[in-house]
């Protein structure tokens, strides 16, 4: 039995592959998704906020809130929308979501400036979406502060740090750019681990695994045909993906383009690991693809720092994030793919995958043993 | 209806058989509520910054001082080497570099401006953003307390335009003045919990018959499709609403979201919108024949929905095609009512427009569904 063990597993691979290749609602879902997603994540996916709608409290017009006005107006991201005499309409406004922000003059507001105290001047912006809500902030601070050194000019002993900013590595800060390396991962998570459980908790639930593992094949043969044709699709995804980013917002490949596929190749063994794990844990397949989402998808999509900067999160929770792969795919993604670098720079990530996918490998094997007693 | 409410019964039964399925239900939205409540933020604690000084003066003391104190930074090396810094970025040690040039102080006595460099690592482009504005303010700030500490006088005959008061700017956020971003991402997170337990679930529960066989045996009993339809319907209606009633709970209690307007409108308006959901579920299962089909066209399509729905990225920030797609999107618009009673505590008035593009999207999404069910299934 044993010496024909090589053509059983290349007889059995092949089947999974036809399995594959035969449903093609799914493979076109499965290569049509990413391509879909490396659009909607370069066109419509953007955090920048361009046109704010400006409310002004003016109780005093006058010739000076005129001029802050117009300098507000003169910038093109600004478009006052309102100009009122009290906060009363304030409200109405934020309400019906007909103003981003409001800015709320004193009363007698040039006086106040010619005494030379401190004006105050309220900014109120809706702050229900915090992220925009700090920009906008920042933004109209920006406006205001060179509303004051245009009024002072530079004959007040005023001081000016000149800062330049560089972006590096993604002069830009172009969203393509940055969400590739984790649409990578989310979608190799999606087609290895969502994958591979689905379909072996399929075999489970129609009782063809039974019938799988009285056959000559060994437990681990049984797994690599259905992990390799899996892998292949992940390889192929992850092409697809590059060249679409490539060719349509020329997301750069700065690093070895071998050596990113390699490593995606090694992410895909550690979801796909994962994948058998959750399957073998699980007795339906509907328990298996929640398992798959809670235990693969989620932590990929939003624990990897894909999307929310890990460096952003609470203290307890970094360090939870060293146990989801794709934290460590994507640091190796973005560095290839952005910076430039090689393994000398990210031996360090490569290592912990390489542990990640063997131990998960063992332990993926061994669950299957277990089912064999 | 003595069918119909056989049917239901069987329906619940088999739902609340389930146990993984019942228990996963109710931990995916507390698991997914605590991790995206604590994980989804863009705010910036502390970045990691590198200072090549080659000033060495007490004014960039001083400036390398503030930014340090300020909170946001952490400084993790001072080298005098710009290849050094380079290194650290390369290494991710560093997010940020600040690089002052030599005679930053000269210059800034002599002509009361120069310059100073910052590096930041867009390989995070939201914390790049983010950093680079707290780095502004902090040197803009500096600058206007070294006037003063550098007693730096008027130029003659230059006199400032309408007096020499300063602006005090203060910044107030309505209804969420912490800028707690937990406020905002938890409505959205209830849709998400909402649309998925109703697409998904639906698609499943119906393609699970037909790979099972029963939904043939279904077809050859007297049970009618309208029966067949309200029967695999109601209960995962009552389901989504019951996840939606777990979710609020949890986000009441344990995150402290604020619910600002009225329950009672909240469920309403979820009511509504599961007819699209379910509906979306329904369509799915007419086109697939397994699971695993059901599984990913499904996935697909809430994927879609929810990228381009303003759950993460504000709709105004989107292009003007995706801001008229996001328009016919249901999930937007429940999104946006839930933010708007929860958040701002919005009434019926406020909300009246989108609530009423809303039902007209679910009911639509929701005959069609019907209407295509029961053509391919005659």
């Amino acid at each position: 039995m044993r010496a024909r063990a090589p053509s059983a597993l290349r007889a059995f691979v092949w089947k999974e592959l036809r399995h594959i290749l035969r449903d093609r609602q799914t493979l076109v879902i499965l290569l049509f998704m990413p391509l879909v997603q490396v659009l909607l994540f370069g066109y419509a996916l953007r955090t920048d906020v361009r046109d704010l709608r400006v409310a002004v409290v003016d109780p005093t017009p006058d010739a000076m809130t005129l001029r802050l006005r117009n300098r507000l107006e003169a910038t093109p991201r600004f478009r006052i929308v309102s100009v009122a005499a009290s906060t009363g309409a304030l409200e109405d406004q934020f309400q019906r979501r007909a103003a981003d922000v409001a800015i709320v003059l004193p009363t007698s507001f040039a006086d106040e400036l010619a005494r030379g105290g401190r004006t105050p001047v309220l900014l109120v912006t809706d702050a229900s979406d915090p992220n925009s809500g700090t920009t906008m902030q920042s933004y109209v601070r920006a406006a205001l502060a060179d509303f004051e050194s245009e009024r002072a000019g530079l004959g007040l002993g005023a001081v000016r740090i000149r800062l330049e900013s560089r972006m590096r590595f993604n002069p830009t800060l172009e969203s393509s750019n940055l969400f590739v390396p984790g649409l990578i991962a989310l979608v190799l998570t999606l087609v290895s681990a969502l994958m591979t459980a689905i379909s072996l908790s399929r075999e489970k639930e129609q009782g063809t695994l039974e019938v799988l593992l009285v056959s000559p094949l060994r437990p681990w043969q049984i797994i690599i045909g259905k992990v390799l044709p899996y892998l292949a699709l992940g390889f192929t995804i992850t092409c697809l993906v590059l060249l679409a980013a490539r060719m349509v917002f020329g997301v750069p490949v700065r690093g070895s383009v071998i050596l990113l596929l390699a490593e995606s190749v090694l992410f895909t063994i550690v979801s796909l690991s994962l994948g058998v794990l959750v399957a073998a844990r699980t007795s339906s397949q509907r328990a298996a693809m929640l398992g798959a989402l809670v235990g693969t998808m989620m932590p990929t999509a939003l624990l990897s720092g894909m999307i929310f900067p890990i460096t952003s999160m609470p203290r307890w929770l970094q360090p939870v994030t060293n146990v989801v792969p794709a934290r460590w795919f994507i640091v190796i993604a973005r560095g290839i793919m952005l910076k430039g670098v090689g393994l000398g720079y990210l031996w360090f990530e490569t290592l912990v995958l390489a542990g990640m996918a063997l131990l998960l490998l063992v332990a993926a094997t061994r669950s299957f043993h277990a089912r064999l007693d | 209806m003595r069918i119909l409410r056989f049917l239901l019964r069987k329906e619940y039964l088999q739902i609340f058989r389930d146990r993984i399925m019942v228990a996963q239900l109710l931990l995916l939205p507390a698991i997914q509520l605590a991790l995206l409540a604590n994980a989804a933020t863009f705010e910036v604690t502390s970045a990691r910054l590198v200072v090549v000084d080659e000033d060495r003066s007490a004014t960039s003391r001083g400036l390398v001082d503030r930014m340090r104190a300020a909170g946001r930074f952490r400084l993790v090396e001072a080298t005098p080497s710009a290849e050094r810094a380079d290194d650290a970025m390369m290494r991710r040690k560093a997010g940020v570099v600040l690089h002052i040039p030599h005679d930053f102080e000269r210059d800034l006595v002599r002509t009361r401006t120069a310059p100073v460099q910052l590096v930041l690592n867009a390989e995070d482009g939201a914390a790049a953003g983010v950093t680079l504005s707290y780095a502004q303010r902090i040197i803009a700030e500096y600058a206007a307390e070294l006037a003063v500490t550098l007693h730096l006088s008027p130029v003659v005959g230059e006199r400032p335009v309408g007096g020499q008061g300063r602006l005090d700017v203060r910044a107030r956020g309505w209804y969420n003045p912490d800028l707690d971003y937990r406020y905002y991402m938890v409505p959205g997170i209830l849709v998400q919990l909402v649309t998925m337990v109703g697409t998904l679930l639906t698609a499943l529960n119906i393609v699970r018959e037909k790979e099972l066989g029963t939904l043939e045996q279904l077809n050859v009993t007297p049970v009618t499709r309208g029966q067949f339809i309200a029967a695999k319907l109601i209960p995962l209606w009552s389901l989504g609403l019951v996840a939606l009633t777990i979710g609020m709970l949890v986000a009441h209690f344990a995150f402290h979201v604020p619910m600002r307007g009225s329950v009672l409108l909240v469920f309403a308006t979820a009511s509504i919108y599961l007819l699209a959901a379910l509906g979306v579920g329904l369509l799915v299962s007419t086109i697939v024949s397994t699971q695993q089909q059901a599984m990913f066209v499904t996935f697909f399509i809430v994927l879609v929905y929810l990228l381009m729905s303003g759950l993460f990225t504000p709709v105004r920030s989107m292009p003007t095609w995706a801001q008229w797609f996001a328009q016919v999107n249901p999930v937007m618009h429940f999104i946006e009512i839930m933010r708007a009673v929860m958040l701002r505590g919005a009434g019926l008035p406020e909300i009246a427009r989108s609530l009423a593009v809303l039902s007209a999207i679910a009911i639509g999404v929701f005959t069609l569904s019907v209407r295509q069910y029961a053509k391919r299934a005659a």
